[in-house]
């Protein structure tokens, strides 16, 4: 064994039957390989010939690891073992063949990029073969090696190896329309005597194909998506780190494409977007970064990030969703209950979650679909699953650690299912997002509301920031979003360089209205309170909204009720002519023709808040 | 420049420590001092740069560990400017608890599995982090990186939880905690390709010097200091010995080397067919031993 500063590693599975030879050749890999140690074989050894009358090495016996295991002759859970060649490690996860043991082989495939599928030479192909490949497939593994065990027992017959790959074509042509593409390759070979296993032999000459090793040490890492394209950028907010005030750093894994320093990034499902000011990995700053690897990056803007925030290219992003179609693998003695919830955790994200429907239950014997109520343990059903707040997630077959889930019990905490997402069922928030951009719908789906604009117009006090603000107030503790744009928040900013002339008065109504288009941009409920005393300038700030859109109330209060009220004294100053332009006095105020409501300023504030509220839901509804 | 191969370990580990630190309310890094905990330090420095790891190393001192080990322990944490929190089973070495006298067996229950057990007690913390690697023993090759124990600290191998993906379960019932191992994946040599190519300080016991040592049970084991009970045939002699593993040192075999620095030790680790493990004396105690250690809480 060479130190190489070049070393890859491939993480593969292995799948068979007890009787398949699993452990053997596993056992004889590591022998091999020289990566079974003198002690280990001595101790082998010893209990090979405790076993076996004949003192033969017995290397099943390495690999089976728990007393309880090794005592029933069986494997009850996915053990992993570690050998290395000079140019490759390799980390192997021994998943047992049993039927109920399914959860296992697919804990075992969700880490592996190839897997190794054994089968005994003197039985052909048994429905059991196709279950495991099936699984493999399912999981998102793309390379498939077909080790056909045993040959030595059956005198090294080509025929019948040519038939079982043949067979295994079959299988495979029947799973390709579900998994996409797999990469096959078939090896006859004896785990007992060590032929086409690491040394070729010399028992089938007529065999020009690799050797298992062979084909180990060449088969491309990667998953489902991985060596295909690198794909978009893609990283889950693990843990934010931040050291002082001026380092906003966010740490995780890129599950997708490259990120450079001053690159643009949307932050998910909030759809903000900043910018990549340095990248850490490693402990040292580069210049770029790249799926796989664990980084930290810093923003330039200050933004509220958390754990389970999903950064990602804009230009390509994944879904926002709360419900979606997946197949669920399920894990656990109690069944799956459709209705039931769960917690699920996704990239980093945790979130309650229960599956609405089940749409079929896969037969692994016939490879068939047939209906179901519930999933058993080791069954597996293709659902629809609704979430409690929306997730981040893509598609597994495009993107592994986007599309995989594990869903876990509330009460026993244990993991009980895992899942790997088919697609997302909001068809039309797919097209949305998939348009590049956040639009205002997207926005005010994830808010959950209709953005609005209540226009209040009406005299000086006439009630339109008292009832704007009752309005909001109640806006508010129904869980929308909503905010009061009136004279006290703007004439002190945004337009102090504004007077009362009439000249000032419209660019005044103007700005706000610009204001307020893109606060509705936002999803917001804008509740706008301005006097506005033209209908010209009312009209136009209803042109900038889209039909629907622009609400306009008018406070119908009678002038002698605000003059009476006079908050802040200003008709008082108007009759004695120290304002001038003072609507209602010496300045005209235009009524609405066809306001889409009119409030009785006159009446009880709280009954008419209620009402304008009733009125924006309802229309609501039919917007 | 670090291979593909320990990159991606590198980074798997990583992503690994910043999920305890995320997930877990109070987590502590069970520091061990030997090689696998100095990669474990450097990888939890590189995780949260350019903070500092958010949370304590913890050390189990049985009082019988090597006396460089100690003072190697005591100088990394400063350097690195950590909390360090030593815990020893005070009761049992007020009564004399020994290697000597009581046996590896009873001994390493008392001053390690039950002195875990308190100091994870008295100090709450709910995940602590430790290095154990699959490929060291065969019953841990089936262990979970994130590896539950109830609220009495058992492991229950019939009970554990399907680990899919990088998604762990961090999920725990009241008075549970977890065991997290970030190098689960890790084999004896990425360790040491690791230490080589990172220059990572550890312990100078896995170098060859000339130390004073006795033979014993087929394995060398150093006289450290003045505790150590010698037989009536047995004269300590000056060898070129070096350790694979360290614990207490009674209990911990040395082999003859002249491996003098990292690249040493690997160059000398292509050519052994020993397993690391071969040297500690706890294991071989009975069939199964190190799985029985495990189910009673021993790491």
């Amino acid at each position: 064994m060479q130190p190489s500063q070049d070393k890859t590693q491939l993480r593969f599975l292995t799948c068979g039957s007890v009787d398949d030879g699993k452990s053997t050749l596993i056992g004889r890999l590591l022998y091999d390989t020289g990566c079974l140690f003198e002690d280990q074989i001595s101790s082998l050894r010893c209990e090979s010939e405790r076993k076996n009358a004949d003192g033969r090495l017995d290397f099943s016996l390495v690999m089976d690891g728990l007393l309880a295991e090794r005592e029933q002759g069986i494997t009850i859970d996915v053990a992993y073992r570690y050998f290395e060649t000079k140019n490759r490690k390799f980390i192997v996860a021994d998943a047992p063949g049993h039927e109920q043991y399914t959860r296992n082989m697919a804990t075992g495939a969700s880490n592996s990029e190839a897997a190794v599928v054994l089968t005994d030479a003197r039985n052909g192909l048994l429905a059991q073969t196709a279950r495991h490949t099936y699984i493999a497939a399912l999981m998102g593994i793309r390379h498939i090696a077909l080790a056909v065990n045993k040959m030595d027992l059956v005198g090294w017959s080509r025929d019948i190896f040519d038939k079982i790959s043949n067979d295994y074509e079959g299988i495979i042509k029947k799973l390709e329309p579900d998994s996409g593409e797999l990469f096959v390759t078939c090896i006859p070979l004896s785990a007992l005597e060590g032929d086409n296993v690491f040394a070729r032999g010399d028992a089938a000459p007529w065999y020009r194909g690799p050797t298992l090793a062979e084909y180990l040490e060449t088969v491309e890492p990667g998953d489902v998506t991985a060596g295909i394209k690198p794909g978009p950028f893609r990283m889950p907010v693990q843990w934010v780190n931040r050291p002082n005030a001026n380092f906003r750093g966010y740490s995780g894994a890129i599950t997708g494409g490259t990120i450079r320093a001053r690159d643009e990034i949307i932050i998910l499902p909030s759809g903000q977007k900043n910018t990549v000011q340095s990248i850490i990995v490693s402990g040292q700053e580069r210049s770029a970064a790249e799926r796989g690897e664990a980084v930290t990056i810093s923003v330039t803007e200050e933004t509220d990030i958390s754990r389970g925030d999903f950064l990602s290219d804009p230009r390509d992003v994944p879904d926002v969703t709360d419900h979606f179609r997946a197949a669920i693998i399920w894990m656990s003695e109690d069944k799956l209950l459709p209705g039931r919830e769960y917690v699920m955790k996704i990239s980093n994200r945790t979130a309650p979650a229960a599956v609405t429907e089940i749409r079929g239950r896969m037969n692994v014997l016939t490879l068939s679909m047939e209906p179901a109520k519930t999933l058993a343990k080791n069954e597996i059903g293709i659902c629809n699953v609704k979430t409690q707040t929306p997730i981040v997630c893509e598609p597994y077959l495009k993107n592994r650690e986007s599309g995989g889930f594990i869903l876990m019990d509330r009460v026993t905490n244990d993991t009980v299912g895992a899942g790997m997402i088919r697609y997302s069922l909001r068809r039309a928030s797919n097209v949305t997002w998939h348009s590049f951009e956040i639009t205002k719908e997207a926005r005010a789906r994830l808010m959950g509301q209709t953005p609005r604009i209540l226009w209040f117009t009406g005299l000086s006090g006439s009630g339109k920031s008292t009832m704007a603000n009752l309005v909001d107030k109640k806006l508010f503790l129904m869980g929308r979003h909503s905010y009061v744009l009136d004279g006290d928040n703007v004439r002190h900013g945004l337009n102090k360089d504004l007077g009362f002339t009439e000249e000032d008065r419209v660019k005044n109504i103007h700005r706000v209205s610009e204001v307020a288009k893109l606060m509705v941009d936002a999803g917001l409920i804008v509740l706008a309170a301005f006097i506005s005393p033209f209908q010209r300038d009312r009209e136009f700030a209803r042109s900038l909204f889209a039909p629907g859109e622009f609400i306009e109330v008018f406070v119908d209060t009678p002038l002698e009720v605000c003059e009476r009220r006079d908050p802040k004294g200003l008709y008082k100053k108007a009759r004695t002519g120290e304002i001038p332009n003072f609507t209602g006095i010496n300045a005209p105020y235009e009524r609405p023709d066809h306001p889409e409501l009119i409030v009785n300023g006159n009446g009880s504030a709280e009954e008419e808040a209620e009402r304008i509220v009733k009125f924006l839901e309802n229309f609501g509804d039919c917007g | 420049m670090l291979s593909p191969n320990l990159k991606r370990l590198e980074d798997e580990s990583i992503f690994i420590l910043r999920e305890t630190a995320a997930e877990f309310r109070n987590p502590a890094l069970l520091y061990s001092i030997g090689k696998d905990s100095s990669v474990m330090l450097h990888l939890a420095m590189k995780a949260f740069y350019p903070s500092k790891p958010p949370f304590p190393l913890m050390h189990v001192d049985t009082g019988w560990k090597f006396k460089e080990m100690i003072a190697f322990r005591d100088a990394t944490a400063h350097r690195l400017g950590l909390r360090l929190i030593t815990h020893t089973n005070e009761r049992a070495a007020a009564d004399g608890i020994n290697p000597f006298t009581h046996g590896s067996a009873i001994y390493t229950d008392i001053m390690k599995t039950e002195a875990l057990r308190q100091a994870i007690e008295r100090y709450g913390f709910d995940a602590s982090i430790g290095g154990a690697r699959r490929d060291e023993e065969r019953s841990r090759a089936k262990e979970r990186v994130f590896s539950h124990r109830s609220a009495s600290h058992r492991w229950d191998p019939k009970r554990q939880r399907p680990e899919l993906w990088n998604i762990y379960n961090a999920r725990l019932g009241p008075g549970e905690t977890m065991r997290v191992f970030p190098l689960s994946n890790w084999t004896e040599y990425d360790v040491w390709e690791y230490i080589a190519a990172e220059d990572i300080p550890v312990v100078p016991l896995y170098f060859a010097r000339a130390r004073p040592v006795v033979r014993r049970l087929g394995t060398w084991i150093m006289v450290d200091d003045e505790r150590m009970k010698l037989g009536p045939d047995e004269r300590p002699e000056s060898r070129m010995v070096r350790f694979r593993t360290l614990g207490c040192y009674p209990l911990t075999g040395a082999v003859e080397s002249s491996a003098a620095d990292a690249r040493e030790v690997l160059w000398e680790l292509r050519q052994s067919r020993l397993s690391e493990r071969q040297g500690r004396l706890i294991d071989s105690d009975q069939d199964g031993s190190m799985e029985k250690k495990k189910q009673e809480g021993y790491f």
